[in-house]
């Protein structure tokens, strides 16, 4: 907000009000841009998704609807919406209208403590790549994200279907197991940061030159528990138990149809965007290489900076639903907690150590 | 008789397929575990950037071999007269009985074949024909070919019965192949 607000005065209102409803208005336009712009990435990304596969298995992908297919999202969109939304005699109806909401709603909001770009001021005014710098922010994404994974378990149980029911428990049983060697590799980063609050994360990585990832071994090490647990986080291939077609039908949104359904698919992929975010804040330092305080028009290259470290995590998952098979659902179990956690126990513990000995902010690993 | 290119050749009945070794430890056998993935995702990357196989079919035509089975057709000889000569041999060889054929005299003084009788009706059934090719074999006067046609769906089953005039081939001389079609 402006700090001396030429508004002061105006409709009999002081400056310090007139700066609360322009934060209010601010954030609300940005929570609507963040939304939509977040479906629109799922619309394409769906598109994305589908072109690589194909060509990975030497074929086009869709190409009919517009140049390049370029419309298919439209037409999928259309023909979703105009699909019969079917509930189960026997489902238990306000559960399952409730739950893909359920799964969509925490996948939208989690966006808003993202710091997408350094602060900076444009025109002489402030403005920030973020709705909500909170001292909590990796927290609050955590919490919300765990709000998630009811959507998926109250969805199976709500459909009175056994393959739907054993979706949902799996999705269950896989969140909360990948969660724990997920939340230790992030920890190494905020053990690093000494902070929780996103945009100091990155700041202490852009100041410190090196993004978290690039701290051998142990940043490393996290960051790639981080990511191994984040596609088993967002329930995608190979991990992708709970809709697994061969043995579950589709799993937990087998009894699910038209919109609701489409808001189970749009959860999966905001999660998928949100998961490469948190990713490129905790480990890849978000807008590195361009300093925080750059010159203004430097600093606007950073939120595009942020936007190709996700995009290349998009592209990660996808190549890894096009190259390996689904694990067994032991084996899935087996890795996160026999393999995942314990490394990544080790290494916050070591981490740590390294932290507590040395002054805070030198790295004695770092390159 | 040994066609060129179709000799027979040395078959392989099993290839010992060699299980790796057991890794040393742990360790090693997780690098080798992380070096299989890796190579896995060489494979699909490296696919990416190939070129798609798809034929796009109508905008693209495909490549028929040369031995394809297709449409039916009565080939003539050069000075115009048909090859076939109503033996109904191809009729009688037809497992899905898709050919009927109806000979008669041929008339010396206007000859249709060469031979002393010809096909005063042919007809294929396309419904029933299942593109075997047993009546070209069948054929001793080589008259009978399965051309490299294959958009051969209709509307009607009527128009799928094909007539000796829809069989012939066009008088009194055209090339041998489609010339329209690649391949």
């Amino acid at each position: 907000m402006p700090d001396e607000t030429i508004m002061d005065g105006l409709f009999g209102l002081d400056g310090a009000t007139w700066d609360i409803i322009l934060a209010v208005i601010t954030a609300l336009i940005k929570a609507f841009v963040i939304v939509n712009g977040l479906l629109l990435a799922f619309a394409y990304m769906t598109l994305t998704e589908r072109k690589v596969l194909g060509r990975m298995q030497a074929r086009f992908g869709p190409n009919r609807v517009g140049p390049f297919g370029l419309l298919q999202p439209i037409a999928d969109g259309i023909k979703l919406a105009f699909k019969e939304d079917v509930t189960p005699r026997q489902a238990n109806f306000w559960v399952h209208m409730v739950a893909p909401m359920m799964a969509l709603i925490p996948a939208l909001i989690i966006f808003a403590v993202i710091p997408l770009g350094p602060e900076m001021r444009i025109l002489g005014q402030p403005w920030t790549w973020y709705v909500a710098k909170i001292n909590v922010g990796y927290l609050y994404a955590t919490a919300i994200a765990s709000v998630g994974v009811y959507g998926l378990v109250l969805a199976g149980w709500a459909s009175n279907s056994k393959y739907a029911l054993l979706g949902g428990l799996r999705a269950s049983a896989q969140v909360i197991s990948y969660e724990l060697a997920q939340g230790l590799a992030a920890m190494t980063a905020l053990v690093l940061a000494g902070s929780l609050n996103l945009y100091e994360i990155v700041n202490q990585q852009v100041s410190s030159g090196l993004p978290y990832a690039l701290y051998l071994p142990f940043g490393l090490i996290a960051f790639v528990i981080y990511v191994v647990a984040g596609v088993a986080e967002s329930n995608r291939a190979p991990f992708d138990m709970a809709e697994a077609e061969g043995e579950l039908g589709a799993g937990f949104h087998t009894e699910y149809s038209g919109f609701k359904w489409s808001m189970f698919f749009m959860a999966e992929y905001v999660n998928m965007i949100n998961i490469s975010a948190l990713a490129t804040v905790l480990f890849l330092g978000g807008w590195w290489p361009i300093p925080t305080d750059a010159p203004g028009f430097i600093q606007g290259l950073g939120p595009i900076v942020f936007l190709i470290k996700i995009g290349a995590f998009m592209f990660m998952f996808i190549w890894l639903r096009a190259t390996f098979p689904r694990l067994r659902f032991d084996r899935l179990m087996s890795l996160g907690w026999k393999v995942l956690l314990p490394i990544a126990l080790v290494n916050l513990l070591l981490t740590s150590a390294v932290v507590a000995l040395w002054p805070l902010g030198v790295w004695p690993f770092a390159q | 008789m040994v066609v060129p290119g179709y000799e027979r050749r040395e078959t392989v009945a099993f290839v010992e397929v060699k299980s790796p070794p057991p890794p040393a430890n742990a360790l090693s056998g997780a690098v080798a575990d992380v070096t299989a993935l890796a190579r896995g995702l060489g494979v699909t990357l490296g696919y990416m950037f190939q070129k798609p196989v798809t034929v796009q079919y109508p905008e693209e035509r495909p490549r028929i071999s040369a031995r394809h089975r297709g449409r039916h057709e009565l080939e003539r000889h050069d000075n115009g007269l048909e090859k076939c000569v109503g033996c109904e041999l191809c009729a009688l060889a037809c497992p899905s009985k898709a050919i009927f054929v109806e000979g008669a005299e041929n008339p010396p003084d206007a000859p249709v074949s060469i031979g002393e009788r010809y096909a005063k009706t042919y007809i294929v059934n396309m419904i029933r024909c299942i593109f075997c090719g047993f009546c070209v074999e069948a054929c001793p006067t080589e008259a009978l070919q399965l051309k490299k046609v294959f958009e051969l769906a209709d509307y009607t089953r009527e128009s799928m019965i094909y007539s000796k005039e829809t069989l012939l081939a066009p008088a009194p001389k055209r090339e041998a192949t489609d010339s329209w079609m690649p391949g």
